[in-house]
């Protein structure tokens, strides 16, 4: 540490070239803003890629067939996968899902594609985590649908002539047609948004596979539960031993479905770059504008040294002023992007920040910061203290 | 001066040399300077631009390292010292007037000359109250908390030798001190020095080129291609012109 008031000093150095503090400060929070802010949103829509299993905590297998890439790359199965993962040692119980993209016609003639989630009829897991207005019973009624509020909103908001023209939400109540079938709205639920952002509909098995149609393989996925003390691993590895299926945990089936989008796509180097991006905004900006501040002051750093102050004391000085500007670019940063996601509606936008995300752009800021502070302390341990006397 | 201060040397340098190397080239500073300054002493040190003034004094204030000949400065050879001693001894013993101020525009200038004694661990509160007394001295008093940009050029030396002078060292340095002042300005500056440099245990050297201000020397030294050339006093010096 530097002797005890000159940090003092050092921050009125920092504070008092206004100009260069504001530029090394804004640099610095617009680089954690891109950096976290497109890591953010990044992290939201892989988590959008694997929402279903997510939102259905109750398997511990997810059974699919194993040329299936990830989630949503259906496969369907043989009916009699069901049975025959039940039979396997260690499963307590398996049930059938229907997951596929089927047309909706709404009362007021629009069409709309949505993702309909048929569940097991007797148990109904794998049913929405949350549900607004209903029961997840009443899907046992006569042609029930649960719909999940978003798309009540959005793509089932229906312009209905009796009651003024004004759009109105689609409600409990409410009938539509599912292949040109009948269905009933028997309660809205909140499930979390899909990667293609279709409207989710969540009915039984068998009434999704009267609604989709008819096809020799209905099963798209089994989903199974252990019994009390069943390794996952050992279970899994029967199942594919016996069956030839794929079983996946929940965690391994969604790292599945991410690592697809991740390899196959070009997502990642999208947002990477943009990631990329603002990493050399900083150091171009702000990494930049610190190294100048020091050289601006290397005179009086030199006059500091001549007179007598110790190497320690002013790269002290310098570390203070490189840590201090560090933490407020890095606080104002991380702050407009929380901001950004706290505000910004997350339907329209997938913003998920885990605790990763301030790590990272945090670490960014350091490697900017420490940079261009070893540049600066490089130039004042150089300082010859005679230079002072050559004006 | 009194004969007992005149008995205390300040700083003793026998055939001083100093060559600057680089690959291909070298520049010979210093042949091999004498000098003798005492206690209570003030120096100018003239000659042309590149006669070694400046390596001169870097040498004494321990900035410089010498190539040949022995030096003494209140009794030490700084280059016997290890680089922290050195920076060590610097702080306790040697005050230091740039040509061109070098004050922080950032701080005030309470602060500004309070940083020697800061280095030294003082506390902020009574190093600024120290430096508040000086500043009084050099006729800054009531301006303490302004900024040095916002003070005039002799304003702004007067506030280099208080903080110059803050921490009482025994050698005071200046560079050129008026030389960035008009000639008015840079007599006033140069009689505040002359009235605080010379102090019992004090010496003073001052690299000016401004024969206006050498009335206030004991001595004037004229170096030329690395070497003492000839040392006259004031008097002699008018003696000469007249």
């Amino acid at each position: 540490m530097p002797n005890a008031p000159m940090p003092i000093f050092a921050l009125k150095m920092l504070f008092g070239d206004s100009a260069r503090f504001y530029g090394m400060l804004l640099g610095l929070a617009f680089s954690t803003l891109l950096i976290s802010q497109q890591a953010a949103i990044f992290v939201g829509l892989m988590s959008r890629t694997f929402g279903f299993v997510t939102d259905t905590p109750q398997p511990d297998l997810w059974i699919v067939d194993p040329a299936q890439r990830f989630l949503d790359d259906n496969k369907p199965l043989k009916a009699t996968s069901v049975q025959r993962v039940r039979s396997i040692e260690g499963v307590e119980w398996a049930v059938p899902l229907f997951k596929g993209l089927l047309v909706v016609n709404l009362p007021d003639g629009k069409r709309q594609m949505s993702q309909v989630i048929g569940i097991d009829d007797a148990s109904l897991i794998a049913g929405p985590p949350f549900m607004l207005e209903g029961s997840l019973g009443d899907l046992r009624k006569t042609d029930a649908i649960i719909v999940d509020e978003r798309a009540t909103r959005r793509e089932f908001k229906m312009n209905l002539p009796p009651e003024g023209g004004e759009p109105r939400p689609l409600r409990v109540g409410d009938t539509l047609e599912l292949n040109d079938r009948r269905a009933e709205v028997v309660g809205i639920c909140k499930a979390t948004q899909t990667f293609q952002s279709q409207p989710v509909i969540y009915t039984t098995y068998s009434r999704a596979t009267q609604y989709a149609p008819r096809e020799r393989r209905m099963v798209t996925m089994v989903l199974a539960g252990l019994s009390p003390g069943a390794d996952a691993n050992v279970v899994a590895k029967a199942i594919t031993q016996r069956t030839g299926l794929s079983a996946y945990g929940s965690e391994e089936f969604a790292d599945k479905t991410v690592g697809y989008w991740m390899r196959e796509t070009g997502i990642p180097i999208n947002f990477g770059t943009a990631i990329v991006l603002g990493f050399f905004v900083g150091v171009a900006v702000a990494g930049q504008m610190f190294y100048n501040f020091v050289l601006d002051n290397l005179k009086y750093f030199g006059a500091m040294k001549a007179m007598g102050a110790s190497r320690r004391t002013l790269l002290g000085m310098v570390v203070l002023q490189a840590g201090t500007i560090a933490i407020l670019g890095f606080g104002l940063g991380i702050g407009i992007t929380s901001a950004f996601g706290l505000f910004v509606p997350g339907e329209r936008l997938a913003f998920r920040m885990t605790w990763h995300i301030p790590l990272v752009a945090a670490g960014a800021v350091v490697i900017i910061c420490s940079a261009s502070a070893a540049l600066g302390m490089w130039r004042v341990l150089r300082l010859d203290p005679a230079e002072v006397f050559k004006g | 001066m009194t004969p007992m201060q005149q008995t205390q040397i300040a700083v003793r340098a026998i055939g001083v040399e100093k060559v600057y190397a680089s690959d291909d080239t070298s520049v010979v500073a210093l042949r091999g300077a004498d000098l003798e300054v005492r206690c209570g002493e003030i120096i100018m040190l003239a000659g042309p631009s590149g006669c070694g003034k400046t390596s001169f004094i870097s040498i004494i204030a321990g900035l410089l390292a010498r190539d040949q000949g022995t030096l003494e400065v209140m009794g030490v050879d700084p280059q016997a010292m290890s680089s922290e001693q050195r920076t060590a001894w610097r702080l306790r013993t040697v005050g230091f007037v740039f040509q061109q101020f070098n004050l922080i525009p950032t701080l005030s200038i309470e602060e500004n000359t309070a940083i020697p004694l800061i280095l030294q661990g003082m506390d902020r509160r009574s190093a600024c109250a120290q430096a508040r007394k000086l500043l009084v001295e050099v006729g800054l008093g009531g301006r303490e908390r302004s900024s040095p940009v916002r003070l005039s050029g002799g304003q702004q030396q007067r506030v280099a030798i208080a903080r110059a002078l803050v921490n009482a060292p025994k050698i005071l340095v200046c560079d050129e001190p008026t030389s960035a002042l008009d000639g008015a300005t840079g007599l006033r500056v140069m009689e505040l020095v002359a009235q605080v440099g010379r102090m019992p245990g004090r010496a003073v050297i001052v690299v000016s080129h401004d024969e206006r201000i050498y009335h206030l020397a004991d001595r004037i030294v004229h170096m030329d291609d690395g070497r003492i050339d000839r040392i006259e006093t004031p008097a002699s010096l008018r003696n000469a012109h007249a």
